[in-house]
């Protein structure tokens, strides 16, 4: 059974109404971290030690957070440029991440139409993320396209408990090792598992 | 002295150096010889305000050279003036030598006895300790090349008095002797050990010298921090005037003479976290006794001999100086001393001493000189030293300015403390900075009332004196003029404002960083001109409240912030309600403004109005304009 880390950014949960839900059963999950970052380092203070031993514990890491302008927010950039360090993370000597996942868990305010070549925002999630992408593989870890959580501007509560249930079934895969990890490698979202499976 | 009492005789003194002091000063002469100007003025030749006691006043006046003497021990270490030994001995050595030697010639060649011109020679190869260092303190050279030299010199001299009037007895002139058989009478050199054989009085002195040492080192500081926890100043200052005076009788006992023995005694204390606080209560007694021993020597300037005789004065004072003037100047060239150090050295120790005086009448006692001789000596040396500032002034003006000042930047041993940062107040607060700056390399010196607190600190290796900074004495022995910043995180409100003053006064350079006790403290603090006044409570009281905040659920990233706004709102009204005051004096009602503006600001940042919250975050508007858009 593989260990999940899941970093997760908010810098004002209180105004949130997607992720407070979503967020709800993580903490007490079997085989899941839960850090909260803006919760932990209110000052940007960030551990990098304690980051680091967190990570050394898992063997999936993932990023989970609201999509602020086209990226992350603001201290999951500070997480990088001090948790990765060079030779720890990436270079020569530094192979401490290698072969653990990397996922994103990432709430966008526009629909998935929105997210696509000619659509309102150009592009699609994933290649809104491409820095992070390429972040992971420097650090030569597994990057699996993100999970996304889409038109929460106009979302409906049915909808965010069935993102829920399947972020907690897509944490129970991958903690089994039952995805296919070649399989996903071309998928924009993980969604798209969720979406065959429903077809199947 | 005409009128008597005490008071009228201390009026004439106060009164002519309070006149005359500023007036030379203003004049760019310096205070010498505002001090000389108004001793001739008051002497017996001028208004004649005071006679022939003058002498007895200068005999009194000498002990400020003692005192002088001891507070420039306390800044000398032990380990700086072991650095010193060459200049002291091979500089000092020398010119003593040398300057007595020439004399010595001279003397013999113009047809004196020899004894006589051994003697003329030793002590005219004196300086004056009291003038040059005085001068060179005042101009601030006292740190340059030329200056530490000057010191080194004067020093041996001081020791070398010892064995001079160990010998003069020695070499008495039988056709003297009759002549001074009164002054024979009480000459005898009687000292608590003269009954002891030589190796004797050497083994005595040596034992005195080491108690003091041990006593300095051990017993002292446990003295001082039980006379300080009593919290009576002016114990403190009794205290120190007791050890000063102490020591001198002590010394004069043995034999030695009091000024070096006081030396030793303040190097001994240059360690001791309560040098500063001795500085400062010496400092002014010395100051005056000083200023009334130039005034003496003013009055004591025999004119009616240098009118009788003006040719023959005139001679002796030019042979005397040039003398004097060649050899330091030969010296300085020897031990590689820079043109412009060398020309200050030169001109500052060209003049007879003090100890002159002593050691003229020592030998008129011990039947050595004749006063036919010894008079227009004592004449010559006192117009010496009368001219010394003006001599030094014109090195300075004419000679000195024609010398790049580039080239003589030397940083020479430094005295004084030489941290950027001064902290006045290690208590609670002040401790806190003290530690966080030591931990990023910066150095501190740190200046504390509290004498248990002292000893703490000492023994974790801080740089703590014990003082009260808001006395500017004490700011300079801190190294001001050195220093870059001064944090003033002391809980007196009044010792702040005082602190800040006199700061500002005579540091203007420092920048100050103030702890506010209160908001009324702070509005005074910003009243002073003060840039960085920080409220002491604000950040611990607000960190507090946002645990508080955190407690009841809220997002520890929110309360962060809350406390950033709170804060900034803060800031702004302390400085606005300052000057708000300062400008109407109307304090009162726009307190209470401030207060209703506080209050809203309360409330905008508690929830009852949203709308200037972090809108960045906030989704609201976007869902309204998307609910209307159709993709």
């Amino acid at each position: 059974m593989k260990k999940i880390l899941i970093l997760f950014a908010h810098p004002a949960l209180e105004k949130s109404r997607v992720n407070r839900i979503l967020i709800k059963e993580l903490q007490k999950t079997e085989r899941v971290t839960f850090h909260d970052l803006y919760e932990s380092y209110p000052n940007f203070e960030i551990d990098v030690k304690y980051e680091q031993k967190l990570l050394l514990a898992n063997d999936i890491v993932v990023f989970m957070h609201p999509m602020f302008w086209y990226s992350t927010p603001a201290i999951l950039k500070e997480w990088q440029d001090l948790v990765l360090e060079h030779r720890w993370a990436y270079g020569r000597e530094g192979d401490k991440l290698k072969g653990k996942y990397f996922v994103n868990f990432v709430s966008t305010g526009g629909k998935k139409d929105a997210y696509q070549s000619g659509g309102f925002n150009q592009h699609t999630i994933r290649q809104f993320l491409l820095p992070i992408e390429q972040t992971a593989k420097l650090c030569k870890m597994y990057f699996l396209p993100p999970f996304t959580i889409s038109g929460t501007h106009s979302i409906e509560k049915a909808e965010v408990e069935k993102h829920k249930e399947r972020i907690h079934k897509l944490i129970h895969y991958l903690q089994n090792d039952s995805l296919d990890i070649e399989e996903t490698k071309e998928l924009d979202t993980l969604n798209e598992l969720f979406e065959k499976l429903v077809k199947e | 002295m005409h009128e008597g009492g005490f008071f009228f005789q201390a009026f004439v003194y106060l009164a002519a150096a309070v006149i005359s002091v500023p007036i030379a000063k203003r004049f760019g002469l310096g205070s010498v010889l505002g001090y000389l100007i108004a001793g001739i003025i008051i002497g017996p030749f001028g208004l004649h305000l005071i006679g022939e006691e003058g002498q007895d006043v200068m005999h009194f006046a000498e002990f400020g050279v003692v005192m002088m003497l001891f507070l420039i021990g306390l800044e000398l270490q032990p380990s700086l003036l072991w650095k010193m030994r060459a200049p002291i001995l091979g500089l000092g050595g020398l010119q003593v030598l040398a300057t007595t030697l020439i004399i010595f010639a001279i003397s013999i060649f113009l047809g004196f006895q020899w004894q006589t011109s051994l003697v003329l020679g030793m002590i005219l190869s004196l300086s004056s300790t009291a003038i040059v260092l005085q001068t060179l303190n005042e101009k601030g050279w006292m740190k340059t090349e030329g200056g530490q030299n000057s010191f080194s010199v004067l020093l041996f001299q001081d020791i070398a008095v010892i064995p001079m009037l160990a010998v003069f007895p020695l070499l008495a002139i039988e056709e003297f002797v009759s002549k001074s058989a009164n002054a024979a009478d009480h000459a005898e050199h009687s000292t608590l050990i003269s009954s002891l054989p030589v190796w004797g009085q050497t083994l005595a002195v040596i034992i005195v010298i080491v108690l003091i040492v041990l006593a300095g080192r051990y017993l002292l500081s446990y003295v001082f921090r039980f006379i300080a926890s009593t919290k009576l100043r002016e114990i403190f200052t009794a205290t120190a005037l007791l050890l000063v005076i102490g020591i001198a009788i002590l010394m004069t006992q043995i034999g030695l003479s009091p000024a070096l023995g006081t030396f030793i005694a303040g190097v001994v204390l240059a360690g001791n976290e309560y040098r500063h606080e001795l500085e400062g209560d010496i400092e002014p007694f010395k100051g005056l006794l000083l200023g009334l021993f130039f005034i003496s020597v003013g009055a004591s300037i025999d004119f009616q001999l240098i009118g009788s005789e003006p040719a023959l004065i005139f001679s002796l004072v030019s042979v005397l100086i040039l003398i004097k003037l060649l050899v330091l100047f030969a010296l300085g060239k020897i031990f590689k001393m820079g043109i412009q150090n060398n020309l200050l050295f030169t001109f500052a120790l060209a003049q007879g001493g003090e100890f002159g005086f002593v050691l003229f009448s020592f030998s008129l006692q011990n039947s050595v000189l004749s006063t036919e001789i010894a008079n227009p000596l004592i004449a010559a040396v006192a117009v010496s030293m009368a001219l010394t500032p003006l001599l030094i002034l014109l090195n300075e003006k004419l000679l000195m300015s024609r010398f790049d000042k580039k080239s003589e930047e030397r940083g020479s041993d430094e005295i004084n403390e030489q941290n950027p940062v001064i902290i006045a107040g290690f208590g609670k607060f002040g401790s806190i900075v003290g530690r966080f700056l030591r931990a990023n390399n910066v150095e501190t010196t740190v200046l504390e009332v509290d004498p248990n607190k002292i000893e703490v600190l000492r023994k974790l290796g801080l740089k703590v004196f014990y003082g009260d900074a808001s006395r500017p004495d004490l700011l300079h022995s801190a190294g001001a003029e050195n220093a870059g910043l001064l944090i003033i995180a002391i809980d007196d409100e009044t010792k702040i404002l005082e602190m800040i003053e006199s700061s500002k006064k005579h540091y203007p350079h420092l920048t100050i960083l103030v702890k506010a006790i209160n908001r009324r403290n702070a509005y005074d603090v910003i009243d002073l001109g003060v840039q960085h006044v920080y409220l002491e409570p604000l950040d611990s009281a607000l960190n507090f409240g946002a645990e508080a905040l955190k407690i009841l659920g809220h997002r520890s990233y929110k309360a962060f912030r809350a406390v950033k706004k709170f804060r900034k709102h803060e800031v702004e009204s302390v400085t606005n309600l300052a000057n708000v005051r300062r400008d109407s004096g109307n304090y009162i009602k726009s307190a209470r403004q401030m207060i209703s503006d506080l209050e809203n600001m309360m409330l905008e940042e508690f929830g009852k109005n949203e709308d200037d919250r972090d809108l960045g975050w906030d989704t609201e508007s976007l869902r309204e304009e998307f609910s209307k858009i159709k993709f």
